[in-house]
């Protein structure tokens, strides 16, 4: 059974048909070739399949793509430019922020939901929010510090660094 | 080494980033191919059974199955998976087949492979493949059992490595002071981020076999497949892309790593696998679980004289390519940095129906360090000598060095330590974490929390051989390429190798266009990741290869110059320079191309070495363990990218904390995952571990290798169960409690506090308490019991069992009284009073369930959060002993001005007479309190409110 569904997927209008147990997650993935969301334990724990629907970060595993029907998604392609790096990326490089790179999408839409609702949270703050994304490489610390030093960067603009 | 270091020691932003900040690292599962299947597992739901047949034709009869194997459709003889790592023969019986055929050993197993057009359809088919299984009984846990795994093996021990040193037998026979423990540690696993896949195609045209999704070790793997499959090596290219993590569990030989090659040739389709979590909880390679038995031996004076003893590894259903490893370490490294002049230690590995083991970072070193450590703290406990100063005597001295480790039997290893300066590490780490200014709180209660502080020494052994290669061309443009038979697992070799070599080629960074590793077509023979070895060998290969390129760019520009090759010189930045002032760029000399491969050949160990500090607090009433400060001190020798170390150092810390408190990997009695989720398998959060601390010192570079590099990823892990351990214990002191196992759950701990809390209660009464118990007493004629006071006059000739009846008072008897005092009906103020020995201040005299009170009078109130009582005065002294919650007690004076103070579990107050008091409990739990007040029947509260005096006997008259 396929079910046709329209949304907006980084600025760009979709329109595919899908089966209903088809996950947002593997949706963009799979369907629409937008690999940079990751998919690490699919029962929304790990937070690797993190994207922003309708600005709010989501666990695109947890999602049904026919529930994104409407909808106004933001993936890490969408956050991204090819000709340099955001603030929020170039801060997570600067303080070697990621190792492997796997949860790093995710860790990026979280904190980007995060600083462009809250560009003034603190360090506690911004580890109770993170606490939803998991990594296995970097301890954390160097992505709290990442995240830290890219308030400023939201705080100027006063919304979205991106 | 090298003159220019232009780029090694730096702290450069990583090449890799580029693409992983923007989600444009490619992953195996971000590939595709055109025609593609996806393939399923079905794996065993039975931890232990014969397998007696299974029926796939209703699962090959659905729409868009292309097809379904099974052991029956693949060989025969099953093809087994071969150990990488100490191959010995007595091990072979213990090996895997790449599928189940006549037994199930563990959940998990794979039992079948489903081809389908979706990964989802392919999951679907997995319910319609029937399996006959007789289960048969479980074996979980080590030594022996009725039950074999391995119906040719009578028992389920694989083998026993033994370290052995000097004589430990005769070193504790006249020991002056010996101390035996047991020890355990529990299963978990290194869970990267990226669960497990592959892809495979195979090319019938050019004959050729490409596997995506390759880690770790892809030329070993390659070797395997190809002789599995019946191919060529040259036939076949493994293929390493973005790798997302590793840590010794990624990368090895697995079942699906034949399986998915082979469905792939055998279909003539390209076929993709990804597994999902629960799969990779209960199929990627579980490590640690361990038990131990051992004992040391000490002069007076703490100086080590001996070690003994015996562990046992619990294996899991099969030995896996590199199963051996954590069994030996644990035997070798018990010592770590520490001078052990006898040894005699065994472990064994016992075949369970659990999944089975692997390498996972610092394998067997993180447990051996747990048991090491936890001993030591006891020792010197013993015998009174200072923790830090217990170490100090025992740390191997940089004099002694080569010192030789124990030597291991079976495979007769010989090891030494090299060079190093344990002391240096240990004082760095010691002022880093604040120790002389914190260990006045060690032991101590504050603020409801036992404070702990903890320090423990480690080595990491590195660089394993045999060799390792590299290819560097010089591109037509003057860019130069870095191929390498290491692998990167995230790790950032990009950027290290990179870096260094742009130094051995004397060029900027930008010059290097890229740095291409782990896959079989990038050189001819690699070797890979594995032992903390990619940056000693890899970095190493790469420095022999650009010593063979500068000499064939020299050869290249002596042709062109017309003169001796020694007699051009290489410019830095890219220029070769000859006589008469001729010179030519790179680019020109490039021609299509030219290329160097370079070897680095090895068999000794680099040894980085240093000392974790931890500073935690235990809440003992919920055995919570909280980290407050950790510090890692590693001398690493020289360092090649500062910033990538660090992040090394600080993840490898929290992996360990991970172990030391939060991640087990549970089984029940038939062998069953209990936790099969991360809901279940926790792992470190951001907000579990804010503040970890590391320093990397470079003072002593490893003799063995020209980058004078050690090998650094795994050092941070080690030491973190032992020195959590020991702050745990230290911090718990006071309760006698010794953690012995890990992890350091909140449930262990607090069950650990309220066992000790027994013991001490019970030797206290067996010691001076009273019980009530009856004895027979001699008869009145023969001895009599003085009684040197007069009892009050209601009470002569009174029987005990009277007095005994009516002058004990049990909490389960009192009723608890909301209305014993006027103010307790203000919310606010509303409170419960449990009548003790009399009345207490609330006037209900003539309760006939109190003791009678004569010249005091004791009740226990209850507060409940937010509540407490108003301000008041009484005729004698009223005193609030706090026994469980904290409550804030203050006094005033006539103007008005009030000071407060908060009373934690067993702290007092005592009112005199006259001065205005009260309290007030601002937490959010409740609160148990003494109350006493001088006298047996005091007056009625003297509050300082009008109105509430005027009624203070009003609750009087209610009743």
């Amino acid at each position: 059974m396929s079910i046709p569904v329209r949304f907006e997927v980084n600025g760009k209008r979709v329109a595919i048909e899908v089966e209903p147990r088809l996950t947002l997650a593997d949706c963009l993935r799979h369907h629409l070739r937008l690999t940079g969301t990751h998919v690490g334990c699919e029962h929304g724990v790990c937070g690797a399949c993190t994207v922003l629907v309708d600005g709010d970060a989501v666990r695109a595993c947890l999602m049904l793509a026919v529930q994104a029907d409407g909808a106004k998604v933001v993936t890490i392609e969408g956050l991204s430019h090819d000709a340099h790096l955001t603030p929020l990326q170039a801060a997570f490089r600067r303080h070697h922020a990621l190792q492997c790179g796997f949860c790093t999408p995710g860790m990026i839409t979280t904190a980007h939901a995060l600083l462009s609702q809250e560009p003034h949270c603190d360090a506690a703050r911004v580890r109770e929010v993170l606490s939803g994304n998991l990594c296995r490489c970097t301890g954390y610390v160097a992505i709290v510090e990442a995240v830290l030093a890219a308030r400023a960067d939201y705080q100027k603009n006063n919304g979205p660094g991106a | 080494m090298k003159a220019n270091n232009a780029l090694i020691g730096s702290p450069i932003e990583r090449l890799e980033d580029l693409r992983f900040v923007r989600g444009r690292g490619e992953y195996v599962d971000d590939l595709t191919r055109a025609g593609l299947l996806h393939a399923a597992i079905l794996r065993s739901s039975v931890a232990h059974g014969r397998l007696r047949s299974i029926d796939a034709e209703a699962a090959r009869a659905l729409p868009h199955v292309h097809s379904v194997f099974t052991a029956a459709e693949i060989a025969n003889p099953v093809p087994i998976i071969p150990m990488r790592l100490h191959p010995l023969p007595e091990l072979q019986p213990f090996e895997q087949p790449v599928m189940a055929f006549d037994k199930v050993r563990y959940v998990g197993e794979p039992i079948a492979i489903v081809l389908a057009d979706s990964a989802a359809l392919a999951e679907d088919a997995l319910a319609a493949i029937t399996v006959d299984l007789e289960p048969l009984a479980a074996v979980t846990g080590c030594g022996g059992s009725d039950v074999s795994l391995f119906d040719a093996q009578d028992t389920n021990l694989a083998l026993t490595y033994k370290a052995v040193k000097g004589d430990a037998a005769a070193a504790f026979l006249d020991a002056p002071y010996k101390r035996r423990e047991q020890f355990s540690v529990q299963r978990h696993t290194a869970l990267p981020m990226e669960p497990r896949g592959l892809m495979a195609e195979w090319d019938a045209v050019r004959g050729r076999l490409t596997v995506w999704g390759a880690a770790k070790v892809p030329f070993f793997n390659r070797r395997i497949l190809a002789r599995q499959i019946g191919l060529p090596e040259a036939s076949i290219e493994l293929v390493e892309n973005d790798v997302g993590g590793g840590f010794g569990a990624r990368g090895e030989f697995y079942p699906e790593d034949f399986l998915i090659p082979f469905v792939a040739y055998r279909v003539g389709r390209p076929v993709k696998w990804i597994e999902d979590r629960r799969e990779h909880l209960m199929a990627m390679n579980h490590a640690r679980e361990c038990e131990c038995d051992i004992e040391i031996a000490c002069r007076g004076d703490g100086t080590i004289l001996a070690l003994r003893g015996h562990a046992a590894t619990n294996m899991g259903a099969y030995l896996r390519t590199n199963g051996a490893v954590a069994a030996r370490n644990i035997v070798q490294f018990m010592s770590g940095p520490y001078r052990v002049p006898n040894i005699d230690l065994a472990a064994s590995m016992w075949m369970t129906n659990k999944t089975p083991v692997g390498t996972y970072r610092g394998p067997g070193r993180f447990e051996t360090d747990f048991f090491r450590e936890r001993l030591f703290d006891m020792v010197a406990h013993d015998l009174g000598i200072d923790r830090v100063e217990f170490r100090r005597r025992n740390l191997i001295a940089a004099s002694e060095m080569p010192y030789a480790l124990a030597t291991i039997t079976p495979y007769e290893h010989r090891d030494e330590l090299d060079s190093g300066d344990y002391q240096a590490t240990l004082e760095r780490c010691l002022e880093e974490i604040g120790w002389q200014q914190r260990i006045g709180r060690n032991g101590k209660e504050i603020d409801g929390r036992y404070h702990g502080l903890a320090v423990s020494c480690f080595v990491e052994g590195g660089a394993a051989g045999p060799k390792e290669t590299a290819r560097l061309v010089l591109e037509p443009d003057g860019s130069f390429s870095v191929y390498v038979g290491s692998s990167a697992v995230g790790q950032g070799l990009e950027t290290a190798f990179a870096q260094i070599a742009g130094d051995a080629l004397e060029v900027p960074l930008e010059r290097i266009r890229g740095v291409f590793h782990g896959s079989t077509a990038h050189v001819s023979d690699g070797y890979g990741s594995y032992h903390s070895r990619a940056v000693v060998m890899g970095g190493s290969a790469i420095l022999d290869a650009a010593e063979k390129l500068r000499a064939r760019i020299r050869v290249e520009a002596a042709a062109r110059f017309g003169c001796a090759p020694e007699q051009v010189e290489l410019v830095a930045g890219g220029t070769a320079v000859g006589p008469q002032d001729k010179s030519m760029a790179f680019a020109e000399l490039a021609g299509d191309g030219l290329s160097a491969e370079g070897t680095f050949l090895n068999t000794k160990h680099t040894w980085g070495y240093g000392a974790h500090a931890a500073y935690v607090s235990v809440d003992p009433r919920t055995g919570h363990v909280e980290l407050i400060d950790y510090m890692a001190v590693e001398d690493c020798g020289r360092v090649i990218n500062p910033l990538m170390l660090h992040g090394q150092v600080v993840g490898a810390v929290v992996q360990g904390l991970g172990g030391a408190i939060l991640e087990h990997l549970v089984y029940d009695a038939h062998g069953q995952l209990l936790t099969g989720s991360l809901v279940d398998y926790l792992v470190p959060t951001a907000s579990d571990f804010p503040s970890i601390r590391a320093q990397v010192m470079g003072t002593h570079p490893s003799p063995i290798n020209p980058l004078g590099a050690k090998g650094a990823g795994e050092g941070g892990i080690i030491p973190v169960g032992g020195v959590m351990a020991n702050a745990v214990a230290a911090a718990l002191s006071k309760f006698g409690v010794e953690p012995r196992a890990l992890p350091l759950t909140p449930p262990a701990i607090w069950q650990l506090i309220e066992r000790a809390r027994r013991d001490q209660r019970s030797l206290g009464s067996k010691i001076g308490g009273c019980r009530f118990s009856v004895q027979v007493l001699p008869s009145r004629s023969e001895a009599m019991a003085v009684a040197r006071h007069p009892r009050p006059p209601e009470l002569v000739d009174v029987p005990i069992e009277e007095i005994m009846q009516k002058y004990v008072g049990r909490f389960r008897d009192r009723k608890p009284d909301w209305a014993a005092f006027e103010d307790a009906k203000i919310e606010g103020y509303k409170r419960a009073q449990h009548r003790f020995i009399g009345a207490g201040g609330s006037g209900k005299h003539g309760d006939p369930t109190v003791i009678p009170a004569k010249n005091f009078t004791l009740s226990i109130m209850f507060v409940p959060p937010g509540q407490g009582n108003a301000p008041h005065t009484h005729e004698v002294e009223e005193v609030f002993f706090v026994l469980k919650g904290y409550l804030d007690v203050f006094i005033e004076d006539e103007s008005g001005k009030r000071l407060t103070t908060r009373l934690a579990p067993w702290e007092c107050i005592s009112c005199p007479a006259g001065v205005i008091h009260g309290y007030q409990n601002d937490s959010l739990e409740p609160v148990y309190m003494q109350v006493m007040l001088g006298r047996g029947k005091p007056e009625a509260m003297g509050y300082t409110d009008d109105r509430l005096y005027e009624h203070r006997d009003a609750h009087l008259k209610a009743i």
